[in-house]
């Protein structure tokens, strides 16, 4: 246990576990979109969890920071709101943004980061863009709406975490990022049924169970709301 | 995902990349140069080339498609008997060759790097071809298009498409000619 000070109090927490973690273990929220406690060596991609600590002349993702003895962090100044609105104004700038078709509606990260940092839903500032994807493989369960996904890439840290050698993955690049999943249908459709740890994990119902043709399969533990695919709005 | 002749291809095709494999030991780090080394015997990869290719690098198959489709040097579709080759580099761009590659795309119904059901066309998108100042420009098989326009994309696909025409009507022609001549014997 190591003793810091986060925006003037005085917190303990574990060495081996990321500032970020520790900082959420004590109640303090840092905006976060990528980060699950069980990564080793988190993306750091989102570029929401920013903050100041003294004696470093940047501001760094505590995601990617061990806290050190005596450490002084500040996670709220006017110049890390600003690096966290414009990254929450990039991932909004190609996000579909269609909340009432949703079912992420009143309980989506980015509903919440809006409202945190007096953001629009549809940020004037950037042109939006509309992520139209041509899928080359479908998945026998699973509907990956990309026009809601933020490509935070917790659905592949769970599959690999699942499987070791995952289903989905990231692909193409740049932009034309997407997840998506490839390999043998029935491999697949094996594997996933009894898992479906990436609907659970996704932030924003990016990943859905598709509607069958015959029933509709819920995972063992997972609330059915979470994973009931909306309403005829996609894509 | 592809036309059945391309399936069957590809099942022909099984073979040969299975051999080819077999040059190459099982570090991961051998995956790149396995797909290039594909894609030069087949001109393109296919997705059970990448499954092969999983296979026998003992990794997920996913993995081998994420690296592979980040490359902008990998295709996934076989070329087309006519290639389109649109220039995107700097002159063609500023001079809209992004809307000669949509009315491309548009007219054939397919997009970059895809090839049409019937293989007839494939489009690709290229980076300069060396003559900017006749921005912008299409490459069709061994013609160069120069100041392209939207409304010229119609006539070089029609034009295939009439030559097309009249070479099976020839051959019909010859056909029936033969039939006639094997008749009169």
């Amino acid at each position: 246990m190591v003793r810091i000070v986060v925006d003037g109090r005085e917190i303990f927490v574990d060495e081996g576990k990321s500032l970020l973690q520790g900082c959420l273990d004590h109640g303090i929220f840092i905006p976060n979109l990528c980060y699950l406690e069980d990564m080793e060596d988190p993306p750091g991609s989102c570029r929401m969890c920013f903050v100041e600590i003294e004696g470093m002349n940047q501001p760094v993702v505590s995601c990617k920071v061990e806290p050190k003895p005596d450490m002084v962090v500040n996670t709220s100044s006017s110049e890390l709101l600003r690096l966290q609105r414009t990254s929450l104004r990039l991932l909004l700038s190609n996000h579909e943004a269609k909340c009432k078709a949703c079912p992420s509606n009143r309980r989506c990260i980015l509903q919440e980061l809006v409202k945190r940092f007096g953001v629009r839903i549809r940020p004037r500032r950037y042109d939006h863009i509309d992520r139209e994807v041509a899928e080359d493989i479908e998945h026998p369960l699973l509907q990956i709406v990309h026009s809601r996904c933020i490509l935070c890439g917790k659905c592949v840290h769970v599959c690999q975490r699942q499987y070791g050698s995952p289903i989905l993955t990231y692909a193409r690049r740049g932009i034309d990022t997407i997840i998506t999943a490839f390999g043998d249908v029935e491999a697949m459709y094996a594997l996933c049924e009894t898992c479906l740890a990436c609907v659970e994990v996704c932030p924003v119902s990016a990943l859905l169970l598709r509607e069958p043709s015959g029933a509709i399969e819920i995972p063992a533990d997972g609330s059915p709301e979470a994973t009931i695919p909306c309403g005829g709005a996609t894509p | 995902m592809s036309h059945p002749s391309i399936v069957s291809e590809e099942e022909e095709s099984r073979e040969e990349i299975i051999g080819l494999l077999q040059g190459f030991s099982k570090g991961r780090e051998n995956l790149i140069p396995i797909l290039q080394t594909i894609q030069k015997r087949h001109s393109y990869v296919s997705g059970l080339a990448m499954k092969l290719v999983a296979e026998h690098l003992e990794i997920s198959s996913s993995e081998v498609y994420g690296v592979a489709t980040f490359y902008n040097q990998f295709r996934f579709h076989p070329p087309g008997r006519h290639q389109i080759r649109i220039c995107l580099g700097t002159a063609c761009h500023v001079v809209g060759g992004d809307i000669i590659l949509e009315n491309f795309e548009r007219k054939l119904g397919i997009r970059e790097g895809q090839t049409t059901p019937d293989r007839e066309f494939s489009i690709e998108r290229v980076a300069c071809v060396g003559c900017c100042a006749l921005a912008p420009v299409a490459i069709v098989d061994e013609a160069t298009h120069g100041h392209m326009a939207p409304s010229r994309v119609e006539g070089i696909i029609l034009g295939f498409q009439i030559e097309k025409e009249r070479l099976e009507r020839e051959k019909q022609a010859e056909n029936s000619e033969e039939k006639e001549l094997g008749e009169n014997l």
